[in-house]
């Protein structure tokens, strides 16, 4: 059926939101039952599939067809407890379930009305079960804008979008206004870019809209490269029409009439969903020639990456959806005056795009209330690292990060102590606790040394070492830098060179100061986003946690333990019981020890496999320094020498 | 674009004027394949990036003569094709093994203990990164983050996820497809 008229929209409306209402808590005495398994990338990958065909084929066992429908949805963002399962009405999340506990799920909580206690929520500080998702905090103390879609709606139906007002405003907007007017709305928002560089959205709109050549293209971006980022994996996968919606509004405005998705290869989901997305606007008029019955024509088209980091840079990505080697060039010419072949481009990120049909329909005043002076609105971020709940959230711009962290996120599980986040992934920072009270907004980051980035955020606790860290950071900007800059190119490997150097024991005090120097010269000189932010995880771990970095240089000690060369396997004594498993497990012979005596390590043939540590039965093998070894070795003197301050000692 | 479908280029059919002894019916059928989507792709323009998923897909891997028929069927210079793909690092110029092992070495998997199962993995099957068991069951490499952080740390076999693995575990996995890849033969 083609959609010619908001009437048509509304009609669709009318027909499919009585499921909905019943989703969004409302007892509407339906009659029916409804059941959302999460499909999301991280429950699917634990088999949230297997559960939605075991469900069809319970449901049909016991004749529920007609009074039960299951479907899918898009990521609740809870996904440490996932595979999540939804029963409605009633709200209940159930977390954690097995295809195996499908025929408990029917029979107890569809058959019996009872509840299955043992897959609800349990509360961790109470250990009390919650049924109803509404009264669980993790969501509760979350703001869901961009994400009201996603758990609510099936992503592969374009009717439930529309009975959430999808396309509504698409077709307000070509219908009843003119660009300039919506591009006015947009700068008023005060939305800006969530891709990270958080440039104001309407301004880029005027600027594309301002250029007098024609074709126009409208691009989306949702090559989403930061390591333990998955924002737009998720509205890509649960909400994919609100992206589509938001690319036809942003075409009408500039007057483009095709447009690209450039999305990375590695998120197959994403692709399937997308795919589908496009194929059901076509179908219905949304997208194509002629939408809406206007003259108006807007197509999309699907680019997909294939490995490369820096596609997400706005130049290397107009590359490589031409088909070319995905390499960044100067700016300017912006891609708004010369983009996708050489014509004026429109790039904005998922979730940029996420926010615009929402701006529209509540207006620009209503999206001020959210957020902080500079920054309107909401923000999407990624929990993960060491943290309780992992997953995704949504919250007001100007929270503090101790409100993430430790009132949504959870805290650090085992007992273990907090040390660090680290946001913007491998171009941002490690924040260190004294900041964690700060309101964060584009700026509030910037400040103390890292970037709002894309919104990944991976706590770090005392067990992980800052040093080794910067190390992985580096590492990966090295390997991904596409070697066009040479202070790029050349300068990440260096400092890879010293951070190894570091953290193999053999780093010298100087080192630190070159760290530095090197840092700001990359940073300063390099052509594009990736090189001039590549050294930001060096700078921020050498001015907030310096001492680490001192104590890999001057001690030769890994403080928590995790760089291979500076400690050493030890037994604890009072806990050894003497079985001598751990001598067994020794492929390097290194454990020794006689009946009901202690074992011991020689640390000289020790290779730090520690597969002794996972076949001790009493925990007693234990990290301890490396420090009184290697001081020994160097008769007195801090080995490394070479440094001025060893030179003194001498 | 489909100007530089070249009629001359239409005739040779690749790969048999290179070496025409050493063609199989298999091989045969794979370029036929290939032939199908350079047909398709190429009515739009820049689609290098796509042709190359694709023939991935159909080959495994991206070996030279692929490149070199991709190259003279679309009219863009063998240089060209050749620097995409080796550009990108979905790309593969060396046959795979059966089962691709991938460790995501994400930071949320990383800070997670991710590098140790690198390690046990890289120990127990005696081979380095990108590189494949001498029987071609195994090839081990590392993966960029797959946005499975809720699983950390995450491990990939072909298509299969396994997630918040230990490293004492990991080969009891492996063990797992060297069983099955016996009982299939």
């Amino acid at each position: 059926m083609k959609i010619e008229n908001i009437g048509d929209l509304k009609a669709l409306k009318e027909k499919h939101y009585p499921l909905i209402k019943q989703r969004l808590g409302h007892r509407n005495g339906l009659g029916l039952t409804q059941i959302m398994v999460c499909s999301g990338s991280s429950c699917v990958s634990t088999e949230s599939q297997a559960i939605l065909r075991e469900l069809e084929r319970e449901l049909d066992e016991h004749g529920l067809n007609e009074n039960v429908r299951v479907m899918k949805t898009g990521c609740l963002g809870f996904c440490q407890h996932g595979p999540v399962v939804m029963v409605h009405p009633g709200e209940i999340f159930y977390c954690r379930v097995k295809p195996e506990d499908v025929k408990e799920l029917v029979q107890t909580h569809l058959l019996e009305g009872r509840l299955v206690e043992r897959m609800l929520y349990q509360e961790d500080l109470t250990g009390k079960r919650i049924p109803s998702i509404n009264d669980i905090h993790f969501f509760k103390a979350q703001e869901r804008i961009v994400l009201q879609n996603c758990g609510v709606i099936n992503p592969e139906d374009i009717e439930e979008y529309i009975a959430r007002d999808g396309y509504h405003t698409l077709a307000d907007a070509i219908l009843n206004k003119r660009p300039g007017e919506i591009i006015d709305i947009i700068s008023k928002s005060g939305l800006r870019g969530r891709g990270g560089a958080g440039f104001p959205t309407g301004k880029k709109w005027e600027m594309t809209a301002a250029q007098d050549v024609t074709p126009k293209y409208v691009v989306c971006n949702a090559d989403e490269g930061d390591p333990g980022a998955f924002m737009d994996r998720s509205i890509l996968e649960g909400d994919p029409h609100s992206v589509l919606e938001a690319m036809a509004i942003a075409a009408y405005c500039i007057g483009a009439n095709q447009g690209y998705i450039y999305v990375r290869a590695e998120y197959p989901v994403a692709v399937e969903r997308l795919e589908i997305a496009i194929g059901q606007a076509r179908e219905t008029g949304l997208l194509g020639k002629g939408l809406l019955g206007t003259l108006f024509n807007f197509d999309i088209e699907l680019r997909l990456g294939a490995g490369a980091f820096v596609c997400g840079e706005e130049t290397a990505l107009l590359h490589s959806i031409m088909g070319a080697r995905g390499e960044p060039r100067p700016r300017p010419p912006y891609p708004a005056q010369e983009g996708v072949w050489g014509k004026p481009t429109l790039i904005n990120n998922v979730e940029t795009y996420a926010n615009i049909p929402i701006i529209l329909r509540r207006g620009w005043e209503w999206y001020q209330g959210y957020g902080t002076a500079t920054t309107k609105g909401t923000k999407v971020f990624s929990l993960a690292g060491k943290i309780k709940n992992t997953g995704l959230i949504e919250v007001p711009m100007g929270t503090s990060l101790r409100t993430i962290v430790f009132d949504i996120g959870g805290g650090i599980p085992g007992g273990k102590k907090f040390k660090a986040i680290q946001t913007g992934g491998p171009s941002g920072g490690c924040i260190p606790e004294k900041f964690l009270d700060r309101p964060i907004d584009y700026e509030s980051l910037k400040e103390i040394g890292s970037i709002m980035g894309s919104g990944g955020m991976i706590v770090i606790s005392e067990d992980n070492c800052m040093v080794d860290l910067a190390r992985f950071y580096l590492e990966f900007t090295q390997d991904e830098s596409c070697g066009r800059c040479t202070p790029c190119r050349v300068g990440t490997k260096r400092l890879l060179e010293i951070l190894k150097r570091i953290t193999e024991g053999h780093g010298e005090m100087e080192d630190l100061d070159i760290l530095e120097r090197l840092s700001l010269d990359i940073r300063d000189a390099s052509l594009c986003g990736l090189g001039q932010t590549a050294p930001n995880p060096v700078l921020s771990t050498l001015s907030y946690f310096r001492d680490e970095y001192i104590a890999h240089v001057r001690n030769k000690t890994c403080p928590a333990g995790v760089c291979k060369g500076l400690f050493s396997y030890q037994v604890d004594e009072e806990k050894c019981i003497a079985c001598g498993l751990c001598a067994k497990a020794c492929a390097a012979g290194a454990i020794s020890g006689a009946p009901k005596q202690p074992y011991r390590i020689d640390p000289a043939k020790c290779v730090k496999c520690a597969a002794c540590v996972a076949k001790c039965p009493k925990e007693a093998i234990v990290k301890g320094s490396d420090k009184e070894a290697k001081i020994n070795e160097n008769a007195g003197i801090f080995s490394g020498t070479g440094s001025q301050e060893s030179r003194a000692a001498l | 674009m489909s100007d530089f479908i070249n009629e001359e280029h239409e005739n040779i059919t690749g790969i048999e004027k290179q070496a025409p002894d050493r063609i199989t019916d298999k091989e045969r059928n794979r370029y036929r394949d290939l032939d199908n989507v350079i047909k398709e792709y190429i009515k739009k323009p820049g689609h290098l990036i796509g042709i190359l998923h694709k023939a991935q897909e159909i080959f495994g891997y991206l070996p030279e003569e692929v490149q070199t028929y991709i190259a003279s069927k679309t009219g863009i210079p063998v240089s060209e094709v050749n620097g995409v793909v080796t550009f990108y690092s979905l790309f593969s110029t060396e046959p795979k093994g059966k089962y691709e092992i991938k460790v995501c070495l994400g930071t949320a998997c990383y800070v997670k203990g991710a590098q140790e199962i690198m390690d046990t993995l890289k120990e127990n099957l005696k081979i380095d990164e990108e590189e494949t068991t001498q029987d071609k069951l195994f090839t081990l490499k590392s993966t960029r983050c797959i946005g499975s952080c809720g699983l950390a740390p995450v491990l990939l076999a072909n298509e299969d996820v396994y997630g918040e693995i230990a490293a004492k575990d990991v080969m009891k996995i492996v063990r797992e497809y060297q069983k099955g890849e016996k009982i299939e033969n």
